[in-house]
């Protein structure tokens, strides 16, 4: 499939608005402002486009779903607060294409009657930040954001917000609230967003990569979309690879592409004179998928019915030096401490996983902590407001249901099986 | 009392590492600031000032190194709002200081893509070449290290990132003796920076 978001990335200057003007840069927007709002969700529909930031929730129902009749405003929140351990797409999209995320939001806004969207970036993506303040600038100069959109005579803002360091925010109604200037801990839903969002205002939030889609699908059409994946699993798509694969990176490819091809084409395969252990095909917090269980298409669909999810689509890959129980310790220490701490279960639950974890990967856990990890896991998992403490019990249920035997190695030698001088990374470090 | 029946819960297995912020100098925004952020507010709906606390926080935060009491008290004033609720955010983003840090902060990824890359190993090496345990600074007041998680750029793995700001990739134990020298003479001017910038 020839790359369609990713396209120019490798230009230097693709980030640009004149380098953007000149390859069929704000065409989409052109279209869609020629049309009414209501035949681009159709549109959207029609591409079947699936939201790129985990859920794969169709957008255009989505869209459809925002209260249009309230006399309240309406917005669009981006959500660019990329935080899924393994993800770093819209990191790319933002730094290298900027102005295909603005497109997006002003075509999100078109559709749905919003007259601001917000974009929400991590605090630790200043770097980007800064090129995206730059390029809004001079979008707002040249006509394309602001007062008179390309002389439709509609008026649309963007605006970048800055958070400061916290996973949770990527959650849609945390989002929401960290944008109104509080902790990042989600709403109860419903009323789900597109009733009641930001400042109470029907609102849609949607991912970067998911409004960078949008452009493509306005200016080729719905129909073609469509066709570049498999049913129901539209659009290009974009991977990120990381761990011990020879070339780590963010590679375009259709959902027709199979993890096994990524993880050995795309990405090179796994470093020399190692093989293959374990692979997470979509963000940390989805279950573990085994090298016999690859040959599937990387779409929403297919790697669900493997078993996993495919989330993020951040692939991580683990050889054989990789220690499962430090893989589930390693993990839990990011959900203990990212857990937003309004449900108990998650609060004081992940924290436990932690410690217990921790315990076991030192040689000192006892037979028994196995069924009290299960036991705390499935405490978690379904029983917490956000879909945060499934993710957190997942490292531990995953690694135990595909490596109870390591588990059991720690705890029967009392210590990490795994030879010290393999601990993660010294060979790689080497290698580099 | 235990939430479960086998965790032995007021053990020691939950304590709170809630730093109480200090006084501090009295606190003001310089004009130029007080100009920036009213145009911040300007972007949010009038009676929705409160949007702009992240970014009055790091203002204070550029200005003064790090957040006391009264900076809050006055970021409050000046958004309109009650300090409990600002404390209340600067106690939530793990990017905001309570309390004093070096002027470089070596904030190094822990999460699982680059501690398969290393990551442990680079903090035991910066922490042994700094003489200084994670989350301190060191004698000198030059650095500070902190543990991060994910930072969103994986296949750069381990990555560090220095003052909220600057970024440095593939940062190998064998390296942290003379990125840390190099940063003491060069200053942010000796790293990476980030992703394709990198290669290009
Ligand atoms: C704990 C948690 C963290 C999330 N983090 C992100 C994130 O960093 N970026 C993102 O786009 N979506 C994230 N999501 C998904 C959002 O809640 C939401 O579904 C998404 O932004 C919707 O956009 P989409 O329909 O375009 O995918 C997260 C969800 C949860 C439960
Ligand atoms: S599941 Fe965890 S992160 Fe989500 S709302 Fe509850 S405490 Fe917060
Ligand atoms: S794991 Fe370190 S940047 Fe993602």
């Amino acid at each position: 499939m020839e790359p369609v978001l990713t396209k120019y990335v490798r230009e230097p200057n693709s980030f640009e608005l004149d380098f953007f003007l000149t390859h069929d840069g704000y065409q989409g927007l052109k279209k869609a402002l020629a049309m009414q709002p209501n035949d681009v969700i159709e549109m959207v529909k029609a591409s079947g486009l699936r939201g790129r930031g985990g859920a794969g929730f169709p957008t255009g129902m989505k869209w459809q779903f925002v209260d249009k009749k309230t006399p309240n405003p309406r917005y669009i929140a981006c959500n660019a607060d990329e935080s899924e351990p393994g993800t770093f797409k819209d990191h790319l999209l933002m730094e290298r294409n900027p102005h295909l995320m603005f497109e997006g939001c002003l075509i999100g806004c078109w559709a749905i009657g919003a007259k601001v969207a917000y974009i929400y970036i991590r605090g630790e993506f200043y770097h980007v930040q800064k090129i995206l303040e730059d390029q809004l600038a001079k979008a707002y100069a040249k006509g394309y954001a602001g007062k008179n959109v390309m002389g439709s005579g509609w008026d649309c803002d963007i605006v970048l917000h800055r958070g400061a360091g916290a996973y949770e925010a990527g959650e849609e109604t945390a989002l929401i609230e960290s944008l109104e200037g509080k902790r990042a801990q989600p709403r109860i839903k419903p009323p789900f967003p597109a009733v009641s969002g930001l400042y109470n205002c029907p609102t849609a939030v949607n991912n970067v990569e998911t409004l960078c889609n949008l452009p493509s699908i306005l200016t080729n059409g719905a129909e073609w979309f469509a066709r570049l994946g498999p049913e129901k699993n539209g659009g290009p798509k974009l991977f990120c690879i990381s761990g011990h694969v020879k070339k780590p990176g963010v590679y375009e490819a259709s959902m027709n592409t199979t993890l096994q091809d990524l993880i050995f084409n795309y990405a090179g395969g796994i470093r020399d004179g190692h093989r293959l252990k374990a692979v997470i095909p979509g963000g940390s917090s989805v279950p573990i998928l085994m090298p016999d269980q690859l040959d599937v298409p990387a779409s929403f669909d297919a790697v669900q019915k493997a078993g996993s999810m495919l989330g993020s689509a951040g692939i991580i890959a683990m050889d054989e030096t990789t220690c499962m129980v430090w893989v589930a310790k390693n993990l839990m220490h990011f959900y203990a401490h990212e857990s937003c701490g309004k449900c108990t279960p998650c609060r004081e639950g992940g924290d436990w996983l932690y410690k217990i974890l921790d315990r076991i990967e030192r040689g000192e856990g006892e037979v028994r902590d196995l069924d009290l990890l299960t036991s705390v896991s499935n405490n978690i998992a379904g029983k917490t407001l956000c879909a945060f403490g499934d993710a957190a019990a997942t490292p531990p249920l995953t690694t135990l249901k595909n490596f109870r035997a390591e588990y059991e190695a720690h705890i029967r030698e009392g210590r990490c099986p795994i030879p010290a001088d393999w601990r993660a990374g010294t060979a790689l470090a080497a290698a580099h | 009392m235990s939430f479960h029946p086998l965790m032995p819960y007021g053990e020691g297995w939950h304590k709170s590492d809630r730093i109480v912020a200090a006084e501090g100098q009295p606190f003001a925004f310089t004009p130029d600031r007080v100009r920036q952020l009213e145009e911040i507010c300007g972007k949010y709906p009038p009676d929705r000032r409160k949007s702009a606390v992240l970014a009055a926080l790091y203002f204070v935060q550029e200005q003064q190194g790090y957040l006391t009491a009264n900076a809050m008290r006055h970021v409050a004033e000046f958004l309109r709002i009650t300090p409990a609720e600002v404390e209340d955010v600067a106690t939530y983003y793990v990017m905001f200081y309570r309390a004093p840090v070096g002027r470089y902060v070596l904030q190094v990824c822990r999460t699982l893509s680059c501690a398969l890359g290393g990551a442990e190993r680079v903090v035991e090496a910066l922490s042994e070449k700094l003489g200084i345990k994670v989350g301190e600074t060191d004698a000198s007041g030059m650095f500070t290290l902190m543990e991060f998680e994910c930072l969103g750029a994986c296949d750069r793995a381990p990555v560090v990132m220095v003052n909220n700001e600057y970024w440095h990739e593939r940062l190998t134990p064998e390296n942290c003796s003379k990125f840390v020298d190099d940063i003491k003479v060069r200053g942010e001017a000796a790293l990476s920076g980030c992703y394709l910038k990198v290669e290009n």
